[in-house]
This record gives C-alpha cells, sequence and structure tokens, in this order.
C-alpha cells in the first residue's frame, strides 16, 4: 500500500501495465524464444531423447550436407515452390481481374472460391488421393477413360507424383489469393482508369501499364506469402502418399516430412533440428528481401 | 462503388463470357466437396458410379462412424481444444493488444518487436523443442499438450494492438475519472469497442486449430486423444478399400468449417482483407 501511494500515476500506469503483460511475457519467453535457441542447440549436439545430449559441433550439418537424400528432399521443396507459386498466382489473379468486373452474383462465386481456404488440408487430401486412384475407382481416371484418354498413374508414377500432390494444395490456397489480389484492385483509383479510357488506351495497356504496375505491393505480399506456404508443404504429402513417406522413393518428400521423420520416425532430434535450421534460414531470407523491396520502393 | 462504374463501360457478350467462365471455375472449385459428400450417402456397391445425387441415399457411413466411437471421441477432443485455444487467444491477445496501444512505459516497444517477431519463426523449427518439454513434463497425449502452443499468439496481439489504436484515449480517460479499475476499463470499455476485430480473431483462431495437423500428429500417440485431423489420416489409411467411409470421415472433419463460413462469411473474408493487407 505505501509503495502504491508514493508512486506517480505514470508509475502505476507502467505497473499496471507489466501487470497486464507478466503472464503473457513469460509465455513468450518460454514457449517460442527459449525453444528457438534450444533448437539451435540441439542441432549441435546427438543424444537420446530424454538423456544427457553430447556436443557434437557441426556434425549434423556435415552429414546433412553429405547426404543425397537430404539434397533430393531440399530440391523437391523448392519444385514445389517452383510451380506453385506461378501457376496459383496466375490462376489467383485471372479469377480476381474477372470477378472485379462482375457484379452478378459476386459475393457467391468468390465463395465458391475461398471455401477451399478454409477446409481441413487432411480430408481435402484424402478426397484428392481418391480422384487419382486407377480405373474404377478414381475420378480422373474414369473421365479419362470416357473419353478415350489413357489412364494416368498419377501419385504412383516419379514425375506426375509431386504435380498430384502439389495440385490440392494449390487449389486450396487459391481463394485467399483471390481475395487479397480483389482489394489490390478496388484500391487502384478510378480516376487512372478513366484518364486512360479518355485518352483512348486499350484494355490490355492499361493491365500492363496501369493495373499491374500499381499492384505490386499486393503480388510482393502474395509472392511471400505463398512461397512460405509452398516451402512448408507438409499435410497433403503425409497424407497423399504411401504410409506418409513421401514416395514413390522419396520424388515427392519435402523438408518439412525430412524433418518430421528425422525427429519422429528415427528420434534423431540432433539431426531434426539441423534440418529446421535451413528451414529457418530460407524462410528468413524471403521475408527479410520483401521488406528491402518495400522500402526500397 | 468502384465496381459499379467499371462495369457499366463493358461490353455485354464479353460480360456473359467472363461470367460463364468465373462460374466454370467455381463449380471446378467446390468439385471436391461435392464429391466427398455424394459419396459419403452412398452404399459400398455405388461408390463407383459418378453420380452426383446417389441412386439410394443413405445416412448408413455416418451412423456407423459414430457408432465406433473413436470418431465421437476425435469430435470432442478437437471441439474442446480448439474452444478452449480460442478463449485463451481472445483474452490474451486483446489484453496485450490493449496494454502495448493504451500503456505508455519504457519497454512498450521491446515488447512489440519481441512478439512481432516470433512470427518468423517457423512452428516446424520449435515442435522439436516442444515435444521434448512436453515429453520431459508428462504433456504428451493431453488436451494441456495438444493446447499449450497456441495459447497466446504473436498475430493476434498486432492484430488487436491495430485495432485498440482506434478506440479514442478520452474514453479511457473518462472512464478512469469515473473510478473504474484499470482492468474493467479493458474489460467494459474497451472491449465491446472492437467487437468486429474479436470476433474475426476468434473465427480464424478457432479454424486453425480446427484443421491443425502438424503439432497435433507429435503431441499424440494415443488414439483416444488424436484430433480430428490426426484421427481421419490414420482413419483413412486402414480403409482405403472402403473409400465411402474415408469420404464420410473427411465430411465430418469438413462440415463444420463449411457451416462456420457459411454463417461467418463477411466477418471471415474481411478478416482475410485486414489481416493479409496489413500482415
Amino acid at each position: 500500500m505505501l509503495l502504491r501511494d508514493n508512486m506517480t500515476i505514470s508509475q502505476k500506469r507502467a505497473a499496471t501495465a507489466w501487470l497486464f503483460l507478466l503472464v503473457p511475457v513469460i509465455f513468450f519467453m518460454v514457449v517460442r524464444f527459449w525453444p528457438t535457441l534450444q533448437s539451435a542447440w540441439i542441432s549441435l549436439t546427438e543424444g537420446p531423447l530424454m538423456g544427457p545430449r553430447e556436443f557434437v559441433g557441426i556434425d549434423n550439418y556435415t552429414r546433412m550436407f553429405a547426404d543425397p537424400e537430404f539434397w533430393t528432399v531440399f530440391i523437391n521443396t523448392f519444385e514445389y515452390l517452383a510451380i506453385g507459386l506461378p501457376v496459383s498466382l496466375f490462376l489467383s489473379f485471372v479469377v480476381a481481374y474477372f470477378l472485379d468486373q462482375v457484379r452478378l452474383m459476386h459475393g457467391f462465386i468468390r465463395a465458391l472460391y475461398f471455401v477451399p481456404y478454409l477446409t481441413t488440408a487432411v480430408a481435402m487430401a484424402w478426397v484428392w488421393r481418391w480422384f487419382y486412384e486407377p480405373v474404377p475407382i478414381g475420378l480422373f481416371n474414369q473421365i479419362l477413360s470416357t473419353v478415350g484418354l489413357p489412364q494416368q498413374p498419377f501419385l504412383r508414377s516419379m514425375a506426375q507424383a509431386l504435380p498430384s500432390v502439389l495440385a490440392p494444395a494449390i487449389w486450396a490456397g487459391l481463394g485467399f489469393q483471390v481475395i487479397i489480389f480483389l482489394a489490390g484492385l478496388r484500391a487502384i483509383p478510378d480516376t487512372y482508369y478513366e484518364a486512360a479510357r479518355i485518352d483512348g488506351v486499350g484494355r490490355w495497356t492499361i493491365l500492363w501499364e496501369i493495373t499491374l504496375p500499381l499492384l505490386k505491393p499486393t503480388l510482393l505480399f502474395l509472392v511471400v506469402v505463398s512461397s512460405i506456404g509452398f516451402l512448408r508443404i507438409f499435410d497433403q504429402v503425409y497424407n497423399m502418399t504411401v504410409d506418409g513417406q513421401g514416395g514413390p522413393l522419396n520424388a515427392t518428400r519435402p523438408l518439412v516430412l525430412n524433418i518430421y521423420n528425422s525427429a519422429f520416425v528415427d528420434y534423431e532430434m540432433g539431426y531434426a533440428t539441423a534440418q529446421t535450421m535451413v528451414l529457418f534460414i530460407v524462410l528468413l531470407a524471403i521475408t527479410v528481401a520483401q521488406l528491402r523491396l518495400l522500402r526500397s520502393k | 462503388m468502384t465496381a459499379t462504374t467499371k462495369q457499366f463501360r463493358a461490353i455485354r457478350p464479353g460480360r456473359i463470357f467472363v461470367w460463364t467462365l468465373l462460374a466454370l471455375g467455381g463449380i471446378a472449385m467446390i468439385t471436391p466437396f461435392v464429391f466427398m459428400i455424394s459419396t459419403s450417402l452412398k452404399t459400398p456397391d455405388q461408390v463407383y458410379d459418378l453420380r452426383f445425387i446417389p441412386a439410394m441415399p443413405t445416412l448408413r457411413n455416418y451412423v456407423e462412424l459414430f457408432e465406433d466411437g473413436r470418431f465421437s471421441a476425435w469430435f470432442i477432443n478437437s471441439l474442446v481444444t480448439s474452444t478452449l485455444v480460442t478463449l485463451s487467444v481472445l483474452f490474451f491477445d486483446s489484453l496485450v493488444g490493449y496494454t502495448l496501444s493504451k500503456y505508455r512505459f519504457r519497454g512498450r516497444n521491446l515488447v512489440f518487436i519481441a512478439i512481432l517477431s516470433t512470427l518468423m519463426i517457423p512452428t516446424e523449427m520449435l515442435v522439436i523443442p516442444w515435444y521434448v518439454m512436453s515429453s520431459h513434463f508428462g504433456w504428451l497425449d493431453s488436451y494441456w499438450g495438444i493446447m499449450f502452443p497456441g495459447l497466446i499468439t504473436g498475430f493476434g496481439v498486432f492484430l488487436m494492438r491495430q485495432f485498440f489504436g482506434t478506440v479514442p484515449d478520452e474514453l479511457i480517460d473518462a472512464a478512469r475519472i469515473d473510478g473504474l479499475s484499470e482492468f474493467r476499463i479493458w474489460w467494459e470499455i474497451a472491449l465491446p469497442l472492437v467487437a468486429p476485430a474479436l470476433s474475426a480473431l476468434a473465427i480464424f483462431t478457432f479454424l486453425g486449430n480446427w484443421t491443425a495437423f502438424l503439432w497435433p500428429l507429435i503431441v499424440t500417440s494415443d488414439r483416444d486423444l488424436f484430433t480430428v485431423p490426426v484421427g481421419l489420416s490414420s482413419f483413412a489409411s486402414e480403409n482405403l478399400t472402403r473409400w465411402e467411409m474415408v469420404m464420410t470421415g473427411a465430411a465430418v472433419s469438413t462440415i463444420p468449417t463449411l457451416i462456420v463460413f457459411i454463417i461467418f462469411q463477411k466477418y471471415i473474408i474481411r478478416g482475410v482483407v485486414l489481416s493479409g493487407l496489413k500482415g
């Protein structure tokens, strides 16, 4: 009581603020910052899950870079990004560009595109897995056989499996990208378009010279958010490949699945965290690049 | 508003073409749901019949799924953990967002930047220390183990701080003059004013936890404690020969999110735009 009476108003407010922040600050320290440091430490050690850990320096890292399986997985991860990003951005832009011009049933159509974004990725992975099955089970092969085209192996093929796993991930994220593009399109002032039309500029020129340049911040945001999403792909691969192994023959295995297997199948926590550090550095590089680009604007 | 002025200048035949294209694309987007639900209503011998409307629709698969008991347990696990996490996030994220927005004190910016910086740390990097921690403290296979990493989120703090910034300081000062305690000023005066932001945060947190897969998969190995996505994953890999049951399971895990979306569509889309453009 005495202490409280001697405090100024602003000191009392500061004390209240810290009282409000007490539990959350402890939470962030224990559940976010401490595990981050621990992760870096575990990647330099070896040992059983519960027992003492032995410091082994950069052994886990040298092992990782010498492991051909790690490089397969690393390349797969970037393959998801290299196909997923351009395809999803192109599709979502086309949808948003046209949807922006439509008033009839605008909200309903937007909802159709948005629904997959909110649904359980695991459930949808199983629906898609079923679609890819051979005749007479799978929908896609049934359609192919109805129109007289040859059957496709999809998830059973080394070449087709990765795009087949990626398709539901693109499908699920499309609605989010459409919504963000629509908001970006709405933010472009109408006067630009009116001026262009008075000058008699064609539709394509308006798209290339006005719409796309003004959408640059939106585009940049989507590139970063979607890149991070594709580089972290896991749910679809785990549920669409046999025993969640990213097959056939590792053809679809991304980094996160490899981390999961190292940690929770092989119980090699040191080796697994070394891989999480790679993921962290890649994602950080993308975020930093975004901040740079936004500042240079 | 801007769309309408643009619209009147467009050419009519082009409009019909655009509308058809969008509608066909939209139908393609919901086709997986249509097949999922229609197959869940089919008998085993009709599964490979491609008709949308089953010849003899039946709810037998749903009855069988819930009679098994495991699916009901998973459903309850998901419902309880997602609800509790959402309540915790709403309480703490809004309290922290309010404090960081309305109080001036030394260290305020440091706390805010530290919380924001946690958004850059990928969950994949944290799950291994979380698992070690959980196994050390006996949190594996418990509701607490499923819930603890998500109880307070950096994203929610950021969102709520933005929104509390729009609450006028004069209102809070007036409440102080009236003699309300600092906690009650937040709870009774400030909180109701950011109700739209709270509902958006609630919906996103609930859906995010309902659909979460990686962490629940790691922290639970006891089948009775699986959440719906983890349960579905194990259920489906066991039932590959019975696609009508796999689709029923998929439908049960998806239908709640569809209902939430249909009810709160406006909030959800506004929330995506707000968080997306500011994030």
